[in-house]
């Protein structure tokens, strides 16, 4: 692969580039899915390409090809250097890139049990005896199950002389129950909704889930909630559960830190960000006792956004985003860091394939764990609403107002769960919602959450993101206002 | 027999913005020797798909081109079955021992699940309605052509001390399926697309287009409308949420109601998740909603055939607001005893079916007259970020962006703060007072569509933000 990466920085150089990096990317994956105890998708890819990117007379080119011949990839590596020369003629200004050592290096994500050697008999067994165990209950009328696992190889080179190979192995898994009864559908899964947990592991994650054991749980509860009461309308206190809190921090604070959005070049699609430049360290993001970090090491976990180098060869660094409250950071490219005053990217950037441009991108964007026991946290609650498992999420384009809906809530009164809730929602506004924060459970039940679906960028990539988080009280929210019909 | 490696010769293929894709004969050359690749693997039956795509993308923000890229790439899909049992693999390695390895692999998967009775013999050779959606000069479309088209558009923006972000992306792709029961569908098309925001600090606005011929839409056009609209954006004041009448753009249309087209496929029906369960054939929206899938509209794209092959066909989905008829994969419609309709997905899949094409029955009114007749509402350009909060009674939140104004009195007289709306798409359609002639509208959210502009009362708007 290397000779294939020097083939296209030589022919970007004889073209006038004045910088080249490359990205070959060999991409394995497996999709297994069941519904209502059959086998549903049951499938296999793999994907091998090349992505060239160029700087030529002070613009980008990016050209990409499946042909990895000498030949297919000169030609790719000639038309980056094209393509770049043609986005000068609507340039604004030159690119100016931050100063990044060259490093040769080769790193493998961590895991026990490879996911691709587990025998596929193992996995369908596994999905369809989870899939029995759900239609076992009375009133479950569709029951879903999904295990998806990659292995994604990655040989980065720069004109700079970085050499970096790297292998990630991704397993992901869950299980839904559906009930229709009269004129409601509801639904609960486990362990997440929208194809449950995805981390950066091996088979390992699908044993830790234990699936057999949460399956009837789920399904009774998604009959159970036709006779709850329906989640009332009203202003009060939320208590959000882990995986809700993860995408919470994703869409309102892991979106408006990319410091793309914020300089306006994702304005024609994702949108904008309400965090312009004026902000940093001097916006009260939060209350003081909330801590957000953006951690793409190792040490913070195996989670979506974990890796050694970006896809601009960049280390994986650890950076504060909100500080005791405090807005401190965002995330950036070697293009953009600085505008922020900074002398070094942060090392975000990221790419979907070998034929989409690397971009900045959250890694695990994680609220760091508080002090409470979750028991002691629901005692400490007179009068509350516990929201668990994202339903439904929704934010506007530059992330002030958003409103998400959860499958399932519970009642606390005096410092009880005292009875199940349907239909639960709340909205408001990313500061003073964050502000809001009164309580953050212990480390012990923080958990590394991965949504494997973020979407960005045209033409779109979808990226896996980390979010580490434990289950966190909130004041004065406005709850319930999904299914207000004023 | 004869090695696929030199029927699936990549080399062959130029790079390149006129760049050439496989004649159907190559395409024809590549399925047989899958074929028989597979026949000689054991595979009592296979089916063979093929994508290509060589795509071109320009982006600019800031009033200046950031992203510019190419990309160009060849897949082969194989799905094959032995003993009632199937089950697919993909690879974009052409070399013979690729394929090879990716049929083992496909029959790997088949043989590791229980066997599955409701698996059809693949359908034989097929009939289809010859659609031309290649255009040649789009295909040759070159990154200077859309740099200066970008470069005029930033240039008003300029002008109008304003800032533009957008793209103007073309390109052709072309998706190729065949079985081992003679079936044959090849298909190709161009497509070419200029999507523009225009900001006017605080305020921004938005136009969009896309076809098959980049030549069917102007760029300065749609940049001078997004100027404007942003310039009208300015100085927006805050209103009370609570229920209005909206006049939605065909855009605000297509994002709203593309959430409803699974809702007609037969398997979600079978699966109890559709709002369409207990009510087909009853009264469901109001009288002036009718909704058809048609791949042959004129102003619609896509493939005449379905993913195993069967011909689309057209079907009356909605006829004045009752729901009449559903679409069905082969499976599906052996399982409800309806004749399959030419919608189904690539199989193995849990999914079945959805139309793809929707082209809603218009009206003889227009935005202009629309606004006319307001004597308090609504206009909006577009709709973000929509989800879905309840799935049966179809209600969905989002948020306005990039244009909302108030209309008073039979003009525009001020814009407005984004709201987020929860809206029943069912109340919704009951609602509707005016429809204006059905278009080619594109979003972000849904399928291109061909649908009306519409004037709808009662539209629930329930926070606003900021700005």
């Amino acid at each position: 692969m290397w000779d294939l990466c020097t083939n296209a920085l030589d022919t970007a150089r004889l073209r006038g580039a004045t910088y080249g990096d490359v990205r070959v990317m060999h991409l394995r994956q497996r999709d297994l899915t069941t519904k209502n105890g059959q086998v549903g998708t049951l499938s296999q890819s793999e994907s091998l390409g090349i992505g060239i990117r160029a700087l030529a007379n002070g613009a980008w080119g990016f050209a990409s090809t499946d042909r990895l011949t000498r030949e297919g990839v000169a030609a790719c590596a000639a038309q980056a250097v094209s393509i770049a020369k043609a986005s000068a003629l609507a340039k604004r200004s030159e690119v100016v890139m931050a100063p990044e050592e060259a490093y040769v290096d080769s790193w493998q994500s961590p895991f026990r049990k490879d996911p691709f050697e587990i025998p596929l008999e193992t996995q369908l067994t596994l999905l369809l005896a989870a899939d029995e165990e759900m239609r076992r209950v009375k009133g479950v009328t569709l029951t879903e199950t999904d295990m998806q696992f990659r292995k994604i190889d990655s040989w980065f080179a720069s004109s700079i002389g970085s050499r970096i190979h790297q292998r990630k192995v991704i397993s992901g898994c869950g299980i839904a129950a559906t009930s229709f009864q009269g004129e409601e559908i509801q639904k609960r899964s486990y362990p997440n909704s929208f194809g449950g947990q995805h981390a950066l592991q091996g088979y390992e994650l699908i044993e830790s889930l234990d699936l057999i054991r949460n399956a009837p749980i789920i399904a009774e509860e998604a009959a159970a909630l036709h006779s709850a009461s329906q989640c009332p309308e009203k202003v009060g206190t939320l208590i959000l559960g882990g995986s809700q809190l993860g995408l919470q921090i994703h869409e309102s604070i892991g979106h408006p830190i990319e410091l793309d959005r914020v300089l306006g070049q994702e304005a024609n699609f994702a949108g904008t960000s309400f965090l312009t430049l004026d902000q940093l360290n001097h916006l009260k993001y939060a209350s003081s006792i909330v801590n957000v970090v953006a951690d793409a090491r190792l040490d913070h976990g195996p989670g979506l956004g974990t890796f050694a180098y970006d896809d601009e060869g960049v280390p994986a660094q650890c950076t504060d985003i909100i500080k005791d409250g405090q807005f401190r950071g965002y995330l950036s490219n070697r293009e953009t860091a600085h505008l922020v005053g900074l002398n070094r990217s942060s090392g975000t950037m990221r790419t979907e394939s070998w034929n989409r441009l690397p971009m900045i991108r959250m890694t695990n964007v994680s609220l760091l764990p508080g002090t409470w026991d979750y028991d002691d946290l629901i005692a400490d609650t007179q009068d509350g609403i516990l929201m668990e498992t994202n339903r439904s999420w929704s934010i506007d384009d530059r992330r002030y107002q958003f409103q998400f809906s959860t499958e399932i809530g519970w009642e606390i009164k005096g410092g009880t769960k005292v009875r199940m809730l349907k239909n639960p929602s709340y909205s408001g506004i990313t500061t003073e919602f964050w502000n809001s924060c009164d309580a953050i459970c212990k480390l012990a039940h923080w958990n590394l959450w991965g949504t494997p679906n973020c979407g960005k960028g045209q033409p779109m990539q979808t990226m896996g993101t980390g979010h580490g988080a434990s289950p966190a009280r909130f004041r004065n929210v406005r709850i319930g206002t999904a299914f207000s019909n004023q | 027999m004869k090695p696929p490696a030199k029927a699936v010769k990549k080399s062959s293929r130029n790079i390149g913005p006129a760049a050439e894709l496989l004649s159907e004969r190559e395409l024809r050359r590549i399925v047989d020797a899958v074929l028989r690749l597979a026949r000689s693997t054991g595979a009592e039956e296979a089916e063979v798909h093929i994508d290509e795509v060589a795509d071109n993308l320009t982006r600019f923000a800031n009033n200046g081109i950031h992203q510019n890229v190419a990309e160009q790439g060849l897949t082969v899909s194989i799905r094959t079955v032995v003993d009632g049992r199937t089950a697919r693999a993909t690879t974009n390695r052409m070399e013979e021992d690729s394929l090879r390895a990716t049929i083992e692999a496909s029959l790997s998967l088949a043989h590791s699940q229980p066997k599955d009775p409701r698996i059809l013999p693949m359908p034989g050779k097929q009939r289809y309605r010859r659609v031309n959606r290649f255009v040649k000069q789009t295909a040759a479309l070159s990154a200077e052509e859309r740099a200066r088209a970008v470069r005029a558009a930033c240039d008003l923006a300029i002008k109008n001390a304003q800032v533009a972000a957008g793209i103007f992306a073309s390109g052709q792709r072309q998706s190729t399926l065949g079985n081992s029961r003679g079936l044959f569908a090849p298909y190709r098309e161009t497509h070419a697309e200029f999507s523009i925001t225009m900001q006017q600090a605080p305020a921004a606005s938005w136009a969009k287009a896309n076809f098959t011929d980049f030549r069917a839409f102007d760029p300065q056009k749609l940049a001078a409308r997004a100027s404007e609209k942003a310039h009208m954006a300015a100085n927006a004041r805050e209103l009370p949420p609570g229920r209005y009448t909206v006049i939605l753009e065909p855009a605000a249309v297509l994002d709203l109601v593309g959430f409803l087209f699974y809702d007609f496929a037969a398997t979600a029906l079978e699966d109890k998740r559709s709002c369409l369960n207990d009510r087909m054939n009853t009264p469901l929206f109001g009288k002036n909603t009718s909704i058809a899938d048609d791949v042959y509209h004129p102003l619609q794209l896509g493939a005449p055939f379905d993913g195993e092959g069967l011909p689309r066909q057209r079907v009356l989905l909605v006829d004045r607001g009752i729901p009449k008829n559903l679409v069905y994969s082969r499976a599906a419609a052996k399982a409800a005893r309806k004749t399959p309709t030419g919608h189904g997905f690539a199989l193995p899949n849990e999914y079945g079916e959805a139309p793809m094409n929707l082209v809603f029955t218009g009206g003889d009114s227009s935005v202009e007259k629309m606004i006319a007749s307001t004597d308090r509402g609504l206009l909006v350009t577009r709709l973000w970020y929509i989800r879905e909060v309840d799935p049966y009674e179809k209600v969905m939140t989002g948020m306005t962006r990039d244009g909302l104004f108030l209309v008073e009195n039979g003009r525009v007289t001020s814009a407005v703060r984004n709201f987020r709306f929860n809206q029943s798409l069912i109340e919704m359609l009951n609602n509707v007072d005016l429809l204006g002639p059905a278009v080619r509208a594109t979003g972000e959210e849904a399928f291109e569509m061909v649908v009306p502009a519409m004037k709808v009362h009662n539209f629930h708007f329930s926070e606003v933000t900021k700005f």
